[in-house]
């Protein structure tokens, strides 16, 4: 059974078929929609609940091999390991939830919901994919949906972010791009066999002979140089998707210019993309230039957290900020990946705090999914209630109107806060076990990452919640029994795994073990 | 094992159940959310207690100690066995007991008062939920074996915190206090997360008891010692000191001190149960639970740095509280300070005297201080949410029952000789401090905090309950009768018209803490010290000769307590005589000090200039470099492109194309010019050739030569 072909295909036809529709059958579009992303979720859970991978397979499951080009190296490999398979269950858990919140979009929704499902066949795509070809065609397929989403149903500056946004994960995807030529064209030097293949590139670095090949290049006289030049291109293209600062500017006009619906896929499945490929890709094949520039590359997620946490204290639009605690959430995920590359030598439990920071990585990839895309969610609904406004201070003491509203919005603040019990929580937690331990001083400077992000969060609550109720707000609606419906089972997640986070972990563990062994050092 | 250990995990989950029911009651169901809330912890109480009775009994081996730890989830390789593993569970030792009891009995007390206190809001099931909420927090602190569930926990009572300061939310203020609260709290937490974790690293387990692979038992502490920092300090040492900041935060001390009194936006019964009772004495237990890290050192004989930095904090709190408390004319804010200022008094007596004479003196005040701010919410309740202590008077009549008790609290709290038992934990940690051996100044802080201590309560006894009330109690009687308020209502600006006594659910609670607020002294005396031996594992006979050895000290301090009550009776028994109170007798005598005081040295002002501004001017950088900065550098390198792509047409076009071009023009001419030679006459070809053959044998001939 080809399961993960099979999931790729669902939303890509299920996609074409809404696109098939008349335009006047508005509402029909968004059921067929809505179903083909139910179907692919159901899909997900059920291979959540099948996976087992056999031993000797590196705990990839579900694994399909077809040749294609084997001359170049291309094949078609798909596999899916905890981390992969999290991924995937995470992009079919958000793109319903994002559908449900884009319901309300009146102007030409057929297409609007048949780029979302295309949309999900590219991260479907992305996050299954174990050669470099077809994972790149899948990577630069996502990102067409998200421009036109964008593009089209975004706010009033919404073609210029459209275009950064394009361009800026262009140029990285290029710089990619080329890198990997230049490692195919090198492995096919005096050699039957070109190769893209993920982890048979991540078995070369890892032996130490990826080197030797790159030197056959011959670009420049020390090889070390060559493979440093290749790594910069492969870091950049995954580092603009993250996004690391300084690489993020795109982010904050993208986020908030895109309509609700999108921003959630956007921070909530397309930036772990980049953190993805941070695992899957540059951690594997790049190991030893990625410890060679551990210093500034730590700092650099140090930056990352403090810089964002305290522009999203700066911002008066809430949609910015949550964007920008978005950039600061994503921060911790680099210091945990960043740390575990810390050569440990003699240390005893090096492996020990290093598969520590990883699993709090995966988890607070998942959890981050959850937890900002519901962000985006209320500030949206805020959006749609205040007719377009959403700035900090337009608000105060909606509390009194809506307490529903306040409550599953506070909820979710907290758990992005961090708060114990919520998933937030475990995440960060294990981050922080497994940094602390490897690289003490970007970690302890990170806490300040946490502090702040609790300052703007509270403040947020406190401008829009609490305080006199304004008298234009005195008729605001209370979250509506649809509107529950969507947002109660996003919660009810949060704190499933807040307070039993061994049901994800039990996939993610195993996972991580295996990347740790890899990783050897 | 006992069942009572394996199922002391419910003391905390019934609250907890009880409060997700009640969140999910709707508004109308006040009885419920109520009786769903006291119930619960009726039956906690009951289980508290069952707890404490095995406790009593210790065996061979010191104290009873019994703990029950599981897994709650793995996240590494499973060949380093427990290490890879985070695991939970809970301790029963009179330490938790004993907190199990006050936390349970108070809360319980506080609960039956709010019914009444909040009888009229509006949120009144949101109330109780928010209550038990911070119940369970609470309790799980209390019976955590592990640091990280003891953290979960410590967090979520934060939350309970914020919520219950912040219920008035219509209140800008309730509100701002509520966030501060909140994040003074974490700014401690960050240090002790950073502790733990590194605790965490070190002895890879935050299980506190384990059957000797604990992180509080000794073969973890020898290795904890054994190494050191950078700056010579034993990580042991280090560690103790980052969890001291978080428990610096809960508690109040300095100076993350300023979130404690704003918390007293918040109802009355929540500024005593969790501002006073419990929640902040939070810290002094946490202190209390790694007291064997906290005093670790790697020579016995000597005290730890923990320890000193503890008895340091504690006593400069005690003292600075203690001053801005002289000053405040809010009947709340000056208890608040007064808590501040004990919480520092149980830190000194936790860094010299040991865990008993912190953990007695946490124990007491629990009682009376509940008391007292229960006791002036009921002055609030009874004077139409009046707060200004300047205002009230004469209540002594109006409020017997209030009077009474509230007059028991105050005395305790100023350490009465004898009778009541702040005089017996006060006075246990000030001897405590006076056999220190590193520094007699925290004693003689202790004193000076002890002496002011006395005279601004009876300060704010005069103003609150002497002189005479301008309304007569029968027309009080007639007011009575037709009242009908609503607690958070504007302030009333003539309160003595209406002032009533507190209907009997919030009197009674009063009663049974005032009756404790005596009693308990009985268990501590230095005669029969039942409480230490407890806490230690021995039983202590009683010892009345104990009694004379300390008598000494017990004078001295029954003196200074006597002139300071002596001095404020002569200040203020006449001024609550007079009509205008508006101006203290002190703030005459001595205005630069007393607005010194009164604005509490400034600290909040000076946080203002400093922290936060710090902090709103480095969101203001970060922002200004991600639109302005970085945002420059890509629309630079946009223009670098887009001028690159300029030239690159330009050469294009004029270099390449125009070479291009220039060399096919340059082919066409000469095509041009070379097909003008094909004229296809015969005679021009021959001719061409003739001259070219000429040419050709001159050029042979001349080559010849």
């Amino acid at each position: 059974m080809n399961l993960l072909t099979i999931l790729t295909l669902i939303p890509l036809i299920g996609g074409a078929a809404v696109l098939s529709l008349k335009a006047d059958q508005k509402d029909l579009a968004r059921r067929l929609g809505l179903a083909i992303s139910l179907i692919a979720l159901g899909m997900a859970a059920f291979l959540w609940f099948q996976f087992n991978p056999s031993p000797g397979t590196n705990g990839f499951a579900f694994e399909e091999r077809a040749d294609w080009l084997p001359s170049l190296g291309i094949e078609y490999r798909l596999g899916v390991d905890g981390l992969g398979l999290l991924m995937v269950c995470l992009s079919a858990l958000l793109v319903p939830f994002s559908m449900l919140a884009s319901w309300k979009i009146d102007q030409n929704p057929k297409l609007y919901f048949g780029l979302l499902l295309f949309l999900e066949a590219g991260l479907f795509g992305t996050f299954t994919a174990l050669n470099f070809f077809h994972w790149f065609i899948f990577w630069e397929l996502s990102l067409i949906p998200a421009f036109f989403l964008i593009k089209i149903w975004g706010g009033p500056n919404r073609t210029q972010a459209a275009y950064q946004f394009f361009v800026y994960t262009l140029v990285g995807s290029v710089a990619m791009l080329l890198s990997f030529l230049a490692i195919n064209v090198a492995t096919g030097i005096n050699s039957p066999a070109h190769i893209f293949d993920f982890r048979a590139l991540a078995e070369l670095a890892g032996n130490h002979k990826l080197e030797p090949i790159i030197a056959k290049l011959g670009i420049f006289k020390n090889p070390s140089t060559t493979m440093t030049v290749l790594f910069a291109g492969v870091f950049l293209g995954f580092a603009v998707k993250v996004p690391l600062i300084p690489f993020h500017t795109w982010l904050p006009s993208a986020y908030s210019e895109a309509p609700t619906g999108t921003s959630m896929m956007l921070t909530g499945a397309m930036s772990k993309m980049g953190v993805y490929g941070f695992l899957r890709i540059l951690l594997p094949i790049f190991p030893e230039q990625t410890r060679a520039m551990l210093t500034p590359l730590l700092w650099m997620a140090v930056a990352t957290i403090v810089f964002s946490a305290a522009a999203a204290f700066a911002q008066k639009d809430l949609k910015r900020m949550v964007a920008y605690s978005s950039i600061n959430h994503l921060g911790y995920c680099m210091l945990g990946i960043f740390a575990t590359v810390q050569l440990t030598g003699s240390q005893m439990n090096g492996p020990l705090e290093k598969e520590a920071a990883l699993n709090g990585v995966i988890l607070q990839m998942f959890n981050h999914g959850l937890t900002a895309a519901a962000l985006f969610y209320f500030v949206g609904l805020i959006e749609q209630r205040s007719g377009g406004l959403r700035g900090l201070n337009d608000f105060g003491g909606l509390r009194k109107p809506a307490p529903v509203f306040c409550g599953l919005m506070g909820i979710t603040l907290f758990a992005s806060l961090g708060l114990p019990g919520l998933n937030g929580f475990i995440g960060e937690f294990l981050i922080f076990k497994g940094a602390f331990s490897l690289a003490p001083g970007p970690a302890a400077v990170s806490t300040i990452g946490l502090l702040v992000t609790a300052i703007f969060l509270l403040t947020l609550l406190q401008k829009v919640f609490s305080g006199p109720l304004r008298s234009e707000w005195s008729g605001w609606r209370d979250l509506t029994a649809g509107e529950r419906l969507t947002v109660v089972p996003m919660i009810a997640l949060m704190f499933v795994l807040g307070l039993y986070p061994q049901l994800a972990l039990g996939v993610i563990n195993p996972t991580v073990v295996e990347m740790v062994k890899q990783m050897s050092f | 094992m006992l069942p009572i250990v394996k199922y002391l995990w419910l003391i905390p989950a019934l609250p907890l159940l009880a409060a997700g029911l009640a969140a999910l009651l709707k508004k109308e169901r006040r009885a419920s959310a109520a009786t769903l809330a006291i119930g619960s912890m009726s039956i906690s109480f009951l289980l508290a207690l069952a707890a404490f009775l095995p406790t009593l009994s210790h065996g061979e081996h010191g104290v009873f100690r019994e703990c029950f730890n599981f897994t709650w989830f793995e996240f590494a390789d499973n060949t380093f066995q427990s290490a890879s593993t985070v695991q939970l569970g809970w301790v029963l030792d009179p330490l938790t007991a004993m907190m199990l009891v006050m936390v349970t009995f108070v809360g319980l007390l506080i609960f039956i008062y709010s019914v009444g206190y909040m009888a009229h809001d509006e949120n009144f099931t949101r109330f109780f939920c928010f209550l038990a909420l911070f119940a369970a927090a609470m309790l799980g602190i209390v019976i955590a074996n592990s640091l990280l569930l003891l953290f979960i926990s410590w967090e979520l009572v934060g939350l309970a915190s914020y919520l219950l300061i912040g219920f008035w939310y219509h209140k800008p203020s309730a509100a701002a206090a509520a966030k501060k609260a909140f994040i003074t709290t974490r700014v401690g937490d960050m240090g002790f997360l950073l502790g733990m974790l590194w605790l965490y690293s070190k002895t890879g387990t935050l299980l506190f008891y384990d059957g000797g692979n604990g992180c509080l038992e000794q073969s973890a502490l020898i290795k904890l010692v054994a190494e050191t920092t950078m700056c010579g300090m034993a990580i042991s040492t280090a560690i103790s000191i980052l969890i001291f900041c978080g428990a610096a935060g809960k508690s109040g001390q300095v100076p993350l001190h300023v979130w404690l009194p704003d918390a007293m936006e918040g109802p009355t019964p929540v500024s005593a149960l969790i501002h006073a009772a419990t929640m902040v004495a939070a810290g002094v237990f946490l202190m209390a639970r790694i007291y064997p890290l906290l005093s670790a050192s790697a020579d016995p004989a000597t005290i730890s740095t923990g320890l000193k930095v503890v008895a340091w904090v504690g006593s400069i709190t005690a003292v600075f509280a203690a001053c801005i408390a002289v000053a405040q004319n809010d009947i709340k804010r000056i208890l608040a300070y007064s808590t501040v200022s004990q919480l520092g008094y149980m830190m000194l007596g936790l860094g010299v005297g040991g865990v008993a004479v912190g953990m007695f003196h946490l124990i007491t005040h629990a009682f009376f201080k509940a008391l007292l701010f229960l006791g002036s919410g009921s002055v609030i309740h009874g004077c139409h949410e009046e707060q200004d202590i300047r205002k009230m008077g004469g209540l002594r009549i109006l409020m017997p029952i209030t009077f009474a008790t509230y007059a028991i609290g105050m005395l305790a709290l100023c350490g009465f000789p004898l009778l009541f038992s702040g005089f017996w934990s006060k006075d246990e940690i000030l001897a405590s401090a006076h056999h220190w051996q590193i520094s007699q100044i925290p004693f003689y802080l202790g004193v000076i905090g002890a002496f002011l201590t006395a005279f601004y309560m009876t300060r704010q006894m005069f103003y609150v309950f002497f002189g005479s009330p301008t309304v007569s109690p029968a027309a009080v009687a007639d007011t009575k009768a037709k009242h009908s308020h609503n607690p958070h209502s504007s302030h009333s600006h003539e309160p003595a018209t209406s002032i009533h006594e507190s209907p009997p659910v919030m009197t009674m609670p009063l009663v049974i803490l005032a009756v404790f607020a005596v009693l308990l002294g009985l268990i501590g005396t230095p005669a029969w010290p039942w409480f230490h031996g407890y806490l230690a594992g021995h039983s202590p006979k009683v010892d009345l000769g104990k009694l004379a050895e300390d008598a000494g000290l017990m004078l001295v301090s029954a003196v200074v307590v006597f002139t300071a009550m002596g001095l404020s009776w002569l200040v203020y028994s006449k001024v609550t005589l007079q009509k205008s109170r508006e101006v203290d007798p002190l703030e005459k005598a001595q205005p630069f000090f007393w607005r010194l005081l009164a604005n509490k040295f400034y600290i909040d002002e000076l946080y203002e200039v400093t922290i936060i501004r710090l902090n709103k001017a480095f969101s203001v950088l970060s922002d200004w470099l991600d639109r302005t900065f970085w945002t420059g550098v890509v629309t630079m390198i946009s223009h670098l492109t887009v001028g690159l792509s300029w030239l690159s047409r330009k050469i294009d076009e004029d270099l390449v194309n125009g070479g291009f071009d220039h060399g096919c023009d340059g082919l066409r001419e000469s095509s041009r010019n070379l097909s003008k030679a094909q004229n296809g006459q015969t005679q021009f070809y021959f001719r061409v050739l003739g001259i070219a053959f000429v040419a050709l044998v001159l050029a042979l001939i001349w080559r010849a030569k």
